[in-house]
């Protein structure tokens, strides 16, 4: 049985179906996606005066990969013309580059992520806290290394203004005895960590799903190219119709997050 | 495949190559932007807002061929965008509710 309308548009639309359907996908993306944003910002303007971070996360390594990104959408449009301009070869290098270009995305966000779960803040016995990234964490030894600072104010945690004053990191042996808590940069550290990780983490999986979908269509799915090369660039122009979702997302996140 | 049809698309390419090159102007700039002390820190969120709405309009309107588009998906658009926004208020009215003097930032 052949299903209808993959290629040929339908008379009461005007397109054919995969496109109406991922059109409704998208619509029901910008609605998880802005719920998200709205928390966002509930929980930005709700926080207390002094206790929302700031230059927590590394700018130049985000703005790397918003560029990275941006690349990336420019190669899956070029791979769905190049299909169109009946150039299989070109479509098979810009998808390649694609492909790339989303690896690297994933690697460079995986590399943040383990900046956060490797840096702690230690709450000491006698008030002060001490802030850094872990050096020496065996359970077995009698002290905790980090490479970082002390600080006598919670305050100063979230006022990270690193561009403007540099802070003087070194390493600071802790004995375990005079720790009071002990707590990594994780999603469960505070609110701007919970949405970061949030916002981040879903933004990355569809990152990882795309990819894998347009990785078949350069694989064993470029099959169809043979056989019925006009549904096959139907297919292409769907997928990259949300891989642009996910760079438009991105857009908006690189702003919030890292700059503002 | 048309020769004319060929030399439509080269036009095409061209727009999305000037398309990218915007982008990337668009994300220095946004990046630039941010470390200008503008005096009023709600100035800075507003221009990196605007400048993030002009980059979305781009990859939207061109990459995703929403300029020229049917008029079934700008429908679909159009309900999409009023939730959304029905969303948002209606999450960020939530803010008008807190008690007088306790909002502090």
């Amino acid at each position: 049985m052949d299903i209808p309308y993959t290629v040929q548009p339908r008379e009461d639309t005007g397109l054919y179906n995969a496109k109406v359907g991922i059109w409704l996908f998208l619509a029901s993306e910008v609605m998880l996606f802005g719920a998200l944003f709205s928390s966002y910002i509930l929980l930005r303007v709700g926080s207390p005066e002094g206790y929302w971070p700031r230059g927590w996360l590394n700018v130049p390594i985000g703005t790397v990969n918003t560029l990275v990104l941006i690349t990336s959408s420019i190669t899956t449009v070029m791979a769905w013309a190049s299909c169109k301009m009946n150039q299989f070869g070109r479509f098979k290098v810009f998808h390649a580059c694609t492909l790339l270009l989303a690896l690297t995305f994933v690697c460079i966000k995986s590399y943040e992520y383990h900046d956060k779960f490797t840096h702690y803040e230690i709450t000491l016995k006698d008030g002060r806290i001490a802030d850094g990234h872990i050096v020496e964490n065996d359970p077995k030894a009698d002290h905790v290394v980090i490479s970082g600072r002390y600080v006598q104010d919670r305050r100063d945690l979230y006022d990270l203004e690193v561009r403007k004053a540099p802070h003087h990191h070194e390493e600071l042996s802790i004995p375990r005895s005079q720790i009071e808590k002990m707590e990594r940069y994780g999603p469960w550290h505070n609110t701007y960590l919970a949405i970061y990780f949030t916002l981040t983490g879903l933004h990355a999986l569809h990152v990882i799903g795309g990819a894998i979908v347009i990785g078949f269509l350069w694989g064993p799915g470029s099959k169809l190219w043979e056989t019925d090369p006009e549904r096959f660039t139907n297919r292409v122009e769907i997928s990259g119709l949300f891989w642009h979702f996910v760079d438009l997302v991105w857009i908006f996140l690189f702003p919030v997050l890292y700059l503002i | 495949m048309t020769a004319q049809h060929h030399e439509g698309f080269d036009q095409h390419v061209r727009r999305y190559l000037y398309v990218f090159y915007a982008l990337l102007f668009g994300t220095l700039i946004t990046v630039g932007a941010s470390y200008i002390p503008f005096g009023n820190h709600a100035f800075n969120i507003a221009v990196a807002l605007c400048i993030a709405c002009a980059k979305a309009f781009l990859v939207a309107g061109f990459f995703m061929h929403l300029i020229s588009e049917r008029k079934m998906i700008y429908g679909l658009l159009g309900f999409t965008v009023f939730f959304v926004l029905g969303l948002m208020v209606l999450t960020l009215s939530a803010y008008a509710d807190f008690p007088p003097m306790t909002v502090t930032h």
